[in-house]
């Protein structure tokens, strides 16, 4: 069934802050094999003029996707997630993302659309920190797959 | 931030030191762990078989943070990177063994913009088959 288009351009309220911290981010690294010493050595990662440790682009997503469970578990829009992918990922930085951020993400719906059977998606998550300073805007494409023989 | 690479430097056309990236299920389990992603396609065969997967594949966020390393390692500081997207076209398949897959990555600058900022253009392989498409990352250069 076509998800109601009247939700384009519905806000989901902030979520409450998520901390970042040194580990998270080492744990992060390390999963992904990533040995720059930005993510785990807080002298290199002022060299580079970084307060704190920074994390590496993706790291991120974990924090929105979370934030875009408002949107996909709204019982009104009705999605249904067995049959959803992830079509398309985008982020603009302000700045990386680093230890000690306090990080809230606002959902935003911008486009739903209706494509041969597929539901699809796209989530805006703004990410602010504490001081409400904008650190990044994740764009979330999800493609809910036609039944079969639908 | 502190781009290693300087905007003079580069040119259209210039080629990122390319790299391959090994995942075996291991580097899942260990990506789904760190990510909070436990979708259960990407570390059972057998939910993966169910839902129509020919085999566990990999997160499509894994291929995104392998493929971006490459601009990383280039650019020195991660926060060069002011813009990264990508679209997910084929799974990266993983069997369980111990080689696992290959996500191949090269990379090329494809436009210079203003700002001291070039536009790079990835290209993921796994198995001769583009597991990205549209992968583009605006980076900031010194």
């Amino acid at each position: 069934m076509a998800l109601d288009q009247s939700f384009v351009g519905r806000t989901y309220p902030p979520t409450p802050a998520y901390e970042v911290g040194r580990e998270k981010i080492r744990e992060f690294a390390e999963a992904i094999g990533d040995a720059n010493p930005a993510y785990v050595d807080q002298e290199a990662a002022k060299e580079l003029g970084h307060p704190d440790v920074i994390a590496p682009p993706t790291f991120v997503f974990a924090i929105t996707f979370k934030a875009a469970g408002a949107v996909i578990e709204d019982p009104q829009l009705g999605l249904d997630y067995s049959r959803v992918v992830h079509g398309d990922q985008k982020f603009a930085y302000a700045r990386p993302v680093r230890a000690g951020d306090r990080l809230s993400v606002t959902s935003t719906i911008e486009a739903i659309k209706s494509l041969a059977g597929n539901d699809i998606l796209d989530i805006r998550g703004e990410v602010h920190d504490e001081s409400g300073e904008h650190v990044v805007t994740a764009w979330t494409k999800l493609v809910s797959r036609a039944p079969e023989g639908a | 931030m502190t781009a290693k690479i300087a905007y003079d430097e580069v040119e259209v056309g210039t080629e990122l030191p390319a790299q391959t990236f090994p995942v075996t299920r291991a580097t899942l389990v260990r990506y789904a762990g760190a990510s909070g992603d436990f979708n259960p396609i990407h570390w059972n065969e057998k939910f993966a078989v169910e839902v129509g997967l020919p085999d566990v594949i990999a997160h499509g966020m894994f291929t995104m943070a392998e493929a971006i390393r490459v601009v990383t390692d280039w650019a020195g500081d991660p926060a060069a990177v002011v813009e990264y997207g990508v679209r997910f076209t084929k799974p990266v398949v993983v069997p369980n063994d111990e080689a696992g897959a290959l996500i191949e990555v090269s990379a090329k600058v494809a436009a210079k913009l203003d700002d001291r900022q070039v536009r790079v253009d990835l290209t993921a392989m796994c198995g001769g088959q583009k597991v990205l498409g549209m992968s583009r990352a605006v980076v900031r250069l010194a």
